[in-house]
């Protein structure tokens, strides 16, 4: 069974009362459970509308969004944020950890709105660091961190609610291209493990990393 | 998310901005702390006035010369018209039903060998004094009797402070003290009655009315005390001396007043008081909880990255609010708690100069005031903040 199914997609941003802007047109998309995907594409290309529709955080303007076999189209807000949570691991291109706070708090902040109790939290958070390769920063505080431990930070808060999808967002933007590799080595390690990776970005180069790539240009896939 | 990690949540952010929370605090424990303080200080006050005046008799009636609360201004000087033989009237009249005490009083100043005490209250009052005033207590000698004033002797009973100014901790009683050349035996001294805002109630001394009018050649008097033989007898024996005393003097020349009607004068007094000073307290905090509110809606904006961040992983929008709104109340809380505990130990260090009562009601007042303004001042940050689209908030620098 297909993990994404985006059948029909259309995304319109409404500027003005008469002016409107087609984000995304006629998109039809299925990514099977562990798959390693990019979707590429300049930027302006709509491919952030996209992943903010993967994501969760969007909602098409018309056309059906089936995520692990859920027609997300009819769900309440609660229950999207409670989709995010469970189904979806986030990495974003700027880390966005919360500053003064323990690299394993961090990890253990989804698993606050999954209702874990603490002592959990903190195992699993602590798991979820080892298998980035952090077993030994598990106290730091972010700014005490380089830019690849702390993107490895949030590859683990990502990991740590067993999520179907990473959906990485520019995840190397932020990097040199040494730390990126690193990176992109780290993503194709939990590939291997199956997890299913969706790499949104711009370059080419890092999406060959990737086992497919989606090329979107102007809100189409080409 | 239950409500305990939600309360976590807040005190972690509350902890992580140490600074930010103990200002925010700072307005509503200042509120806080003036509320019980300004209550407590009030309180105080009422209670050791009553205590004061129901000290005396619950029973006792006054009667003083001149009009009071008669609904005129200050009219001017007024001539003291009331005289010994209104208290012999009153007296022979309600022999059954009351016991009547006549009082002169003048500021003097008593003298023994070479030490002197200014500003002594020199009362000359009837030997039935100590009946009628309950809180005339002996600690040492005796008061004086009838026979004593009849026989025109000049003896003295002494307040402690005159003692303290006088003597030198050794026996008093058989010891004689000057008044104007006069020379007055004492035999006996007073129990502590305590003093108010200055004024020493013990730095006093009573000699027999005949003496004292000899001595201030007065013929007029200060008050007259009467005490009604039961409680349900105060008003008949109040009405009784204005229909008395009205047959010699217009009504413009004397007041009768009664324990019960001084009570709820000082009653009326102090809740005015209360409202005045606790309303100036509370507009503290309600500027607290503006400050609360302040604060709380920079630390959206501040936030606005994180509450996105939230949202992504899983947080609902009830989340975010509950975490702001739970964020304010415990600031407030906080203040509410550190006001408490800083008002009352102001309070107890204030009831070492003067008497000071903490009304539970004041305490759970103010805390649950502060309370309120968490929440009315929570509210809207929070809303704000469970509103914010999580899109936009991830992209806000």
């Amino acid at each position: 069974m297909s993990l994404v199914k985006l059948e029909h997609i259309n995304k319109l941003y409404f500027l003005d009362s008469d002016l409107s802007f087609q984000a995304l047109k006629d998109i039809n998309v299925v990514i099977q459970k562990g798959e390693f995907v990019a979707i590429v594409g300049p930027s302006g290309s709509g491919k952030s509308t996209l992943m903010n529709i993967i994501g969760l955080l969007d909602q098409p303007s018309s056309g059906e969004y089936i995520l692990d076999g859920l027609d997300i189209s009819k769900l309440k807000e609660n229950k999207l944020a409670q989709l995010r949570n469970k189904k979806i691991g986030f990495i974003f291109q700027s880390f966005n950890l919360l500053k003064r706070t323990k690299a394993i708090d961090n990890v253990a902040l989804p698993l606050i709105y999954a209702g874990v109790g603490q002592s959990e939290r903190l195992a699993r958070a602590k798991k979820a660091l080892e298998e980035v390769g952090l077993a030994d920063k598990l106290n730091s505080l972010p700014n005490q961190l380089s830019g690849g431990q702390q993107q490895r930070v949030a590859i683990a808060r990502a990991l740590v609610t067993n999520p179907e999808i990473l959906l990485a967002d520019e995840p190397t933007g932020n990097l040199d291209s040494k730390t990126g590799e690193e990176i992109l080595k780290l993503f194709k390690t939990l590939n291997k493990t199956g997890r299913t990776i969706i790499l949104i970005t711009h370059d080419h180069h890092i999406a060959d990393n990737a086992k497919r790539k989606i090329t979107l240009k102007d809100g189409e896939i080409s | 998310m239950d409500i305990r990690e939600t309360l976590r949540l807040s005190l972690t952010a509350i902890i992580t901005n140490r600074l930010r929370s103990a200002l925010t605090i700072l307005g509503i424990v200042i509120g806080v702390t003036s509320v019980i303080l300004l209550v407590a200080l009030v309180t105080g006050l009422k209670s050791y006035i009553t205590g004061q005046i129901s000290g005396l008799g619950s029973n006792l009636i006054y009667v003083i010369p001149g009009k009071i609360g008669g609904g005129r201004g200050p009219g001017g000087v007024q001539v003291n018209r009331l005289i010994p033989a209104d208290a012999k009237n009153l007296k022979l009249q309600l022999s059954n039903e009351a016991e009547v005490s006549a009082v002169v009083q003048k500021v003097t100043k008593l003298q023994y060998l070479n030490k002197s005490d200014k500003d002594v209250t020199l009362a000359g009052v009837e030997s039935n004094y100590p009946k009628i005033i309950q809180s005339t207590k002996i600690t040492e000698g005796r008061f004086f009797t009838l026979s004593d004033a009849e026989a025109g002797k000049r003896v003295v009973v002494i307040g402690p402070t005159v003692k303290k100014n006088l003597f030198d901790g050794s026996s008093v009683i058989g010891k004689a003290i000057e008044v104007n050349n006069l020379k007055y035996t004492i035999i006996g001294v007073l129990g502590p009655r305590g003093s108010t805002f200055g004024v020493d109630f013990d730095n006093s001394a009573l000699i027999p009315l005949s003496a004292a009018q000899k001595q201030f050649g007065i013929d007029k008097l200060n008050t007259i005390y009467v005490s009604a033989n039961s409680p349900d007898k105060v008003k008949e024996v109040q009405a009784k001396i204005t229909k008395i005393l009205s047959k010699r003097l217009s009504e413009d020349d004397f007041t009768v007043q009664t324990q019960e009607q001084t009570l709820s004068t000082i009653a009326s007094i102090t809740s005015v008081l209360t409202l005045a000073l606790g309303g100036i307290a509370a507009i503290s905090l309600i500027v607290g909880g503006i400050g609360v509110m302040n604060i709380m809606l920079v630390s959206v904006t501040e936030r606005t990255k994180e509450i996105g961040l939230r949202k992504a992983l899983g947080a609902r929008p009830q989340d975010i609010r509950n975490q702001f709104l739970v964020e304010a109340l415990t600031l407030s809380g906080l203040g509410g708690i550190i006001g408490i505990i800083l008002g009352a130990s102001l309070s107890l260090i204030a009831n070492q100069f003067i008497t000071t009562v903490i009304p539970l009601w004041s305490v759970g007042l103010s805390f649950g005031f502060s309370m309120l303004i968490g929440v009315i001042f929570g509210v809207a940050p929070a809303i704000r903040a469970a509103q914010l689209d999580p899109i936009q908030a991830l992209r806000y620098e």
